[in-house]
């Protein structure tokens, strides 16, 4: 069993990445946050002391197994779970604060489209629940769809589209409105290999040109490293964090990128923190 | 089916018409050789069904359902005799069975096609069940008139519907009455009042939660016995009637629109939870839409329910008019083809006011899984 | 990690409003307290000018107090109390020897007897119809359209007509009612039997053909033990429907016996609280034969391994 820092309390920003000399603002500032809740089997800590600095225009992707609070920490972040105790600064204001204000976008799992929606109503659900008029809601319904090269898909309808398609319908929705933050939560996961790939690269090259924040939940351990700018690796039971992993691959990598041997270094020291996170269960 | 099967079930078919000319239509009246056209047309028949019965396959159906027609026909003119009509015996009957036969044969041999094509499918599963039913009419009309029923007792078809055609006025009174004013007021009452309910419960769990048992034990009850409160409440006319068809069709709604509205998944919550949707946003643009299919399956129900409500709530007492009324009062008279008339009246109305409800679930629920199989 | 589907926030301090007994009953007996209280107002309220303009025509002195107290208590009101209507019941129920005409417990029975007669006929010819059209084909292509059409013609509108030609036909009494109960019943089951029977996986049934198993070893180990939770949903409505059925077809002929007479009487003579009774009994009755077979449904998937 290698030497591995558990529970590590602050993680912060690493000067290397940035080019700038001026430090970037923090887009999420958590210190200390822990999430427990009652069970039928008694209490289960979902996260523990959990600490998290996330600059602006960073792409940081939580990976670990099943039960380790991956998913928990990004929707404590999106306010859609309270957590027992800690601080959460997102934006700077508080996260149910920043929850009214619709600073992020979140990607789910699943697609989550209204059926009843063609694609084009889809995009424009936030945009009428925020109040834009109707021509701005036409300018960005078209803007984002050809950003995810899907024109001339508006007035089909969810199930007509095939299940990659249809994620990245639900990525131009997270984006229509503008957030700083974006939140997904393995939004590949059900997506064959060979379409996974694919939109690793547009969103790898989406993140790119538009400079937002990204959050982002995986599994995967060649996803993780392929898009990060830095990887924070989880383990269950408490969940907390093992490790932290800076990645400085160049900003306009292709899939390639992925036999190098830096590439594969990093996700070697990747799957060690995994086991061994994984193996404080024995 | 079994080619040998169906050409033995042909064969005394023809056989049978074969028999009708020998053997006696009914006694002392000319045999079918007497009679100019009807004997060529059963002639017809026979060498249809022979036909048939040599093809004994898919092509036989065609000459099968028209040897059954022109047998059909024959007898219904047969009937129209009237030493035949009550008294027939041996020889008529013969032509009766053919036609029955050499029909279920058809019928049998229809519904084992697979066609291909999706409007052949389609054209098949319409024949089918129609043919069934024009011979279910057909051997009711016989045996009626065949066998000299009394109509007090039961009317054939010919006679229930001349009555229809000829109380057309009194038909429309009625349908007035009972399903204009009864059925549709008490049915829009009744099925608002439950969804508001409903989004209401939706809205504060702690009401949904005391409804929902409540509305599940009303939905069982039988309802249609508040019918005498209601006339003492609000009188013998229609205002009654469309008191207990409201209550009647508010239960199913409230259970089914508080099931609709939770319907929506977790998922599709946080999202407009990430939107900072008010919550009368997200009943318009996320809930409403998701229980759709929950609201029209109430309403299909409901659409049964209150036609029934409002017949049964009128057995207990109406003014002079209205579909139970006259049901019950010309039952009492014995007037039972006038009976029938408003039985299928009824049926019409209630089969149009399902259909109805159908196409606009199916216009606006067009989305769901279940369509798109 | 699916902590999507897990409860939000942490842990809640413990009080009795967080106990799941109170949690789960709470709500209806708010409700239902709040419905007897809307009652008795509605009471008040409608119950007033009958019994005020009673106090004017025997031109006795009275009160507000005098008249509230009447509204409780009027002959022929126009919406009994609840305890009213509470009192009749008990009186009919427990006053009179359970077979006296007078007694609500007789009237049940004649009600139920018909009501169960036509539910064991309509059952069991409802079964057996959809054993036919799960067998065969043509049945099913010829016959289930229509069977699904008549679901939505108001076939008890048919009652009358059943009970008179029965009748000249010299059935009286307990068998026509009971033959519309059957039919009336024998429609849901029919259907819900034929869903339930066809509603094993393709994957099940093809896993049977690899076994070769005869059809009548594929009903009875397959398509009946899947079938079994549709057959007790449709005997729930089925039981419902004859109660109902039952009921509606006391009224045509005048009946003498039987809950829907208690309710004609109860209306033609103007007797408010004894047809509340009746609507009560009606109310009994329908709940305690859903509960029996709820109870016969638990039992059965207990014994099929259901929790």
């Amino acid at each position: 069993m290698a030497a591995i820092k558990p529970n590590i309390s602050l993680v912060g920003p690493t000067e290397s990445a940035a080019t700038d000399s001026a430090p970037r603002r923090l887009v999420v500032d958590a210190q200390n946050i822990s999430l427990t809740f009652e069970t039928a089997d008694g209490k289960v800590e979902a996260l523990s002391k959990v600490g998290l600095q996330v600059a602006e225009g960073e792409f940081v992707s939580f990976i670990g197994p099943s039960g380790c609070g991956k998913t928990t920490m990004l929707r404590v972040i999106a306010d859609l779970q309270q957590p027992t105790s800690g601080t959460l600064l997102v934006n700077g204001m508080s996260a149910e604060e920043a929850r009214l204000a619709c600073g992020y976008g979140y990607v789910f799992q699943a697609p989550a489209l209204f059926p009843w929606r063609t694609i084009e109503k889809n995009l424009k659900l936030p945009l009428e629940i925020m109040g834009f008029s109707e021509a701005e809601q036409q300018k960005r319904v078209e803007h984002y769809l050809s950003l995810v090269n899907l024109n001339g898909f508006e007035r089909k309808f969810p199930w007509q589209l095939s299940g990659g398609m249809q994620q990245r319908v639900s990525i131009a929705r997270a984006l229509s409105f503008d957030p700083a933050l974006l939140l997904m939560d393995e939004p590949f996961g059900a997506l064959d290999e060979i379409v996974r790939d694919h939109l690793n690269e547009q969103l790898l090259q989406l993140w790119r040109t538009m400079g937002k924040t990204v959050l982002f939940v995986t599994h995967s351990i060649p996803e993780a490293v392929f898009l990060s700018s830095r990887i924070v690796v989880m383990s269950p039971r408490p969940g907390r964090i093992i490790d932290v992993i800076d990645c400085d691959f160049p900003p306009d990598r292709s899939l390639e990128i992925r036999e190098t041997p830096e590439f594969l270094k990093i996700a070697q020291r990747v799957r060690t923190g995994l086991r061994a996170g994984h193996s404080y269960d024995e | 089916m079994d080619p040998r099967k169906f050409r033995l079930g042909l064969l005394f078919a023809t056989a049978a018409i074969a028999l009708s000319f020998v053997a006696p239509l009914a006694p002392g009246v000319p045999s079918l050789l007497a009679r100019p056209g009807l004997w060529q047309a059963a002639a017809l028949a026979g060498a249809l069904f022979l036909a048939a019965a040599w093809f004994a396959d898919a092509r036989a159906i065609v000459p099968g359902l028209a040897g059954v027609i022109a047998a059909a026909i024959v007898s219904l003119l047969l009937l129209h005799d009237s030493n035949i009509a009550g008294n027939a015996t041996a020889g008529f009957w013969s032509i009766v069975t053919a036609a029955w036969l050499a029909a279920a044969m058809c019928v049998v041999a229809l519904a084992a096609l697979r066609p291909v094509r999706k409007e052949r499918r389609r054209l098949i599963n319409i024949l089918v069940p129609l043919l069934f039913g024009a011979t279910v009419f057909y051997l009711w009309e016989v045996a009626v008139r065949g066998f000299g029923v009394p109509p007090v007792i039961f009317p054939s078809p010919s006679a229930a519907a001349l009555r229809f055609a000829a109380s057309l006025p009194t038909l429309a009174a009625d349908f007035n009455q009972t399903f204009i004013k009864g059925v549709l007021i008490g049915y829009a009452i009744g099925c608002g009042a439950g969804l508001l309910v409903a989004i209401l419960a939706h809205r504060f769990e702690f009401l949904g939660r005391g409804l929902l048992p409540l509305g599940n034990f009303f939905s069982a009850l039988p309802l249609v016995g508040i019918a005498p409160i209601m006339v003492m409440w609000f009188g013998f006319d229609w205002p009654s009637k469309a008191a207990v068809v409201a209550l009647v069709t508010f239960f199913p709604m409230l259970v089914n629109a508080i099931a609709g509205l939770s319907a929506a998944g977790h998922i599709e919550r946080d999202l407009m939870r990430s939107y900072a949707a008010s919550h009368r946003q997200s009943l318009t643009k996320l809930y409403l839409p998701a229980a759709l299919p929950f609201i029209f399956n109430a309403l299909k129900i409901n659409a049964t329910l209150a036609l029934i409500g409002a017949i049964v709530a009128e057995f207990f007492g109406t003014p002079t008019q209205g579909i139970g009324f006259r049901i019950s009062t010309e039952a009492g008279r014995m007037a039972i083809d006038m009976v029938w008339a408003e039985i299928a009246l009824a049926a019409l109305a209630g089969m149009a006011f399902y259909g109805f409800v159908t196409l606009a679930e199916r216009a606006t629920t067009f989305w769901h899984p279940s369509y798109r199989t | 990690m699916t902590s999507n589907s897990l409860a939000l926030g942490g842990v809640s301090p413990r009080r009795l409003s967080h106990h799941p007994l109170v949690e789960r009953y709470a709500p209806v007996i708010t409700t239902v307290l709040a419905l007897v209280a809307i009652w008795y107002i509605a009471a008040v309220a409608m119950n007033w000018t009958l019994v005020r303009d009673g106090f004017e025509r025997e031109e006795t002195p009275y009160t507000v107090s005098d008249v509230l107290a009447g509204t409780m208590d009027a002959e022929r009101p126009l919406l009994p109390a609840p305890h009213q209507i509470a009192s009749n019941f008990f009186d009919t129920v427990f006053g009179y020897p359970p077979l006296a005409p007078r007694s609500l417990v007789y009237h049940s029975l004649v009600t139920l007897s018909a009501t169960l007669l036509g539910f064991l006929l309509g059952g069991v010819f409802g079964i057996v119809l959809a054993l036919l059209i799960v067998h065969s084909r043509v049945l099913e292509r010829s016959l289930l359209p229509w069977i699904i059409c008549s679901q939505m013609v108001p076939i008890l509108a048919l009652a009358p007509i059943f009970i008179v030609v029965l009748g000249a036909l010299g059935l009286h009494g307990l068998l026509p009612k009971a033959i519309i109960s059957a039919y009336l019943c024998f429609f849901p089951i029919a259907i819900g039997m034929v869903k339930g029977f066809t509603s094993p996986d393709l994957l099940q049934i093809e896993l049977m053909r690899t076994w070769s198993a005869t059809p009548r070893q594929v009903l009875w180990k397959l398509r009946w033990p899947a079938a079994v939770p549709f057959l007790f949903a449709s005997l729930k409505v089925a039981i419902t429907i004859s109660l109902i059925g039952a009921i509606v077809a006391e009224l045509p002929t005048g009946a003498e016996a039987g809950i829907g007479a208690r309710l004609l009487a109860g209306s033609y003579y103007g007797q408010t609280v004894q047809l509340w009774s009746a609507l009560v009994a009606a109310a009994v009755l329908s709940w305690g034969l859903i509960t029996i077979v709820g109870l016969v449904e638990r039992g059965v998937n207990r014994s099929m391994g259901a929790r």
